[in-house]
């Protein structure tokens, strides 16, 4: 499996990651090493092998069902480049 | 779906008949108290980003931990659908790029859902019942608000509904009309309130429907679908998938094709229009959520849930026309809430079911309705439409009395027992009192009383002269018997 330039470019789209002309080759090079590296992976037969999800055998932790977060608007918003009323400020996004 | 094609759900187009077909996603919000990964609160509104914790703002080092209460209310949905329960299933992300999804991902549920294949019975108003395939169900998280309307160059964004858990439920393409469509969103609501597992409340979003659209001659294979989306009232589903069907054959018969596409539904101008926007975003990546574990539970605990549910919409409809001797129909109105179908109950317990069912659909409902109140805030309560429907039973008042009665316990409240007594409005029963009513009628009427003899259908006129006099109170049927001796009429 490889990636051409294309994909490199619309990879970068999707994640909005700005990636300039000039950076393309070198990406495409550096993501196909990788792909490479891990195709390996695939040269052990894995068929009735069922995929690994924790190290050790554990079961999902869960919450039960209270309020116990919240009334901190100020603190979410504070990073935020801008803000107004605690709303976040993106550049317009319409439909 | 094999059924065969009923030919009064075709669209007439210019040159033949086309069949509509339609499946649907139901994004339907998971009753809780606080949400899928965090406890940040639920609850409807609230100040802008107020119900909102560090995970549903996606800060960097934040780990989703699951609501135990979201995963039952997903169990109890699959078993009213009548569904398959995986008891085990897997958390993905699908990824894409959009400011109110602060993670970038919505976590979700892609190859291994939680529930599997169900099915949903459809009463329609004709008297038909179609069976509606269900795919499946899965959990994911909602995503927040953007306000496009506040400034002219940018967007408001409020994550307090970001993160709350919602159920996909998707339908197989098993729909065949705009009134199909309807009705299946309508019963899938029913179920999901008389599980207690969603609100249903459109109006505040917690059901929205993406309605899959496609058109076909008759026995052809499936065509090719448009996805409208958020569509978010019963009524609009309905002219969402009317307009579309139209636009796609009017495209289909000039000689064009349907691309498949993602479209928007406008209510006010009654078309619906592409969102090109969105088109290329839908390379999501979905990959297992390295954050979270499989989801995995045992036949037990499924049972447990099992055995906490309510009776359901179906089982509630048969018991009520077995035991009560409904009709379907009537069954059918009483049962579209639990509310009502508790207060019809309570009314027909040791009553006589039609009797109740006539008295809570007719008179209630109705007055309901005009009033603009529920079930719940109903001024005549359960207790006392029984002592009504009694009363009639009893023979102490007439069913036209009755209406009066229910107007005056409607508007003032009381015991009817009480009232019937305090107003003096007991019907009246001693044949001596009506008589003497009934000779001077005819004593007064010698030229009607003439008439009546080639006439017989004027002993209407004499029943209403007798009624008036007697105040209404008079015992129909006795009035009745009496003309009819008295003015020799057969």
């Amino acid at each position: 499996m490889s990636v051409d330039a294309t994909t490199v470019r619309r990879i970068a789209h999707l994640a909005r990651i700005a990636v300039s002309d000039d950076e393309v080759a070198p990406l495409q090079g550096e993501l196909n090493a990788i792909l490479a590296f891990v195709e390996q992976l695939s040269e052990v037969d894995v068929s009735g092998v069922e995929p690994m999800t924790s190290v050790t055998p554990m079961a999902m932790k869960k919450r039960t069902d209270v309020v116990t977060d919240g009334g901190h608007a100020r603190d979410i918003v504070f990073n935020a480049p801008e803000t107004e009323d605690h709303y976040f400020l993106v550049p317009k996004v319409v439909e | 779906m094999t059924a065969a094609v009923n030919p009064k759900k075709l669209i007439k187009g210019g040159l033949h008949d086309w069949e509509v077909v339609i499946g649907m996603e139901i994004h339907a919000q998971v009753t809780s108290r606080s949400k899928l990964f965090s406890g940040a609160s639920t609850e409807f509104g609230g100040e802008p980003n107020d119900h909102v914790s560090l995970v549903d703002a996606a800060m960097p080092g934040m780990l989703p931990v699951i609501n135990e209460e979201c995963v039952a209310q997903a169990v109890r949905t699959g078993l009213g659908l009548k569904a398959q329960i995986n008891h085990r299933s897997v958390f993905d992300r699908k990824n894409y790029f959009y400011p109110d999804l602060p993670q970038g991902y919505q976590i979700s549920q892609f190859k291994d859902p939680i529930v599997g294949e169900g099915e949903v019975l459809v009463d329609l108003p004709e008297g038909e019942t179609i069976t509606v395939g269900i795919e499946r169900l899965h959990l994911e998280q909602d995503a927040g608000k953007s306000l496009h309307d506040q400034n002219p160059t940018q967007s408001f964004v409020d994550l307090n509904r970001s993160g709350v858990a919602l159920m996909e439920i998707v339908s197989r393409p098993d729909l065949r009309s705009s009134e199909e469509a309807r009705a299946y969103v309508t019963k899938l609501r029913t179920i999901l309130r008389y599980l207690g597992t969603c609100d249903g409340d459109m109006e505040k979003g917690s059901l929205r429907a993406d309605v899959n659209v496609s058109v076909r001659k008759p026995g052809d294979p499936l065509g090719t679908r448009c996805e409208i989306k958020n569509v978010n009232s019963i009524r609009f589903i309905g002219q969402a998938i009317e307009v579309e069907a139209r636009r796609q054959i009017a495209i289909i018969e000039d000689g064009g094709t349907i691309s498949q596409e993602t479209r928007l539904f406008d209510p006010g101008k009654g078309e619906t229009r592409s969102m090109r926007s969105k088109e290329e975003a839908h390379d999501y990546r979905y990959f297992p959520d390295p954050d979270l574990l499989p989801l995995e539970f045992d036949q037990a605990y499924v049972d447990a849930l099992a055995e906490g549910l309510p009776e359901l919409p179906d089982a509630k409809k048969a018991r009520f026309i077995e035991s009560y001797g409904l009709s379907p129909y009537d069954a059918g109105v009483l049962i579209a809430e639990r509310s009502s179908a508790d207060y019809f109950e309570a009314v027909a317990k040791g009553r006589d079911g039609k009797a109740a069912a006539n008295w809570v659909i007719n008179e209630l409902f109705g007055r309901l309705n005009k009033e603009g109140h529920s079930i719940e805030t109903s001024p005549v309560s359960a207790d006392q439409l029984g002592a009504i429907v009694d009363l009639i039973g009893e023979g102490v008042i007439s069913g036209k009395i009755a209406k009066d009665l229910f107007e005056i316990v409607w508007s003032e409240g009381g015991d009817p027992r009480q009232v019937v007594e305090a107003r003096g409005m007991k019907q009246v029963t001693d044949t001596g009192a009506i008589e003497a009513a009934v000779d001077e009628i005819i004593a007064k009427n010698p030229d009607k009383v003439q008439q009546a003899k080639e006439k017989p259908t004027l002993l209407g006129w004499f029943v209403g002269q007798t009624m008036k006099a007697t105040g209404g109170k008079a015992n129909p049927a006795a009035v009745n018997a009496l003309l009819k001796a008295k003015l020799g009429i057969e």
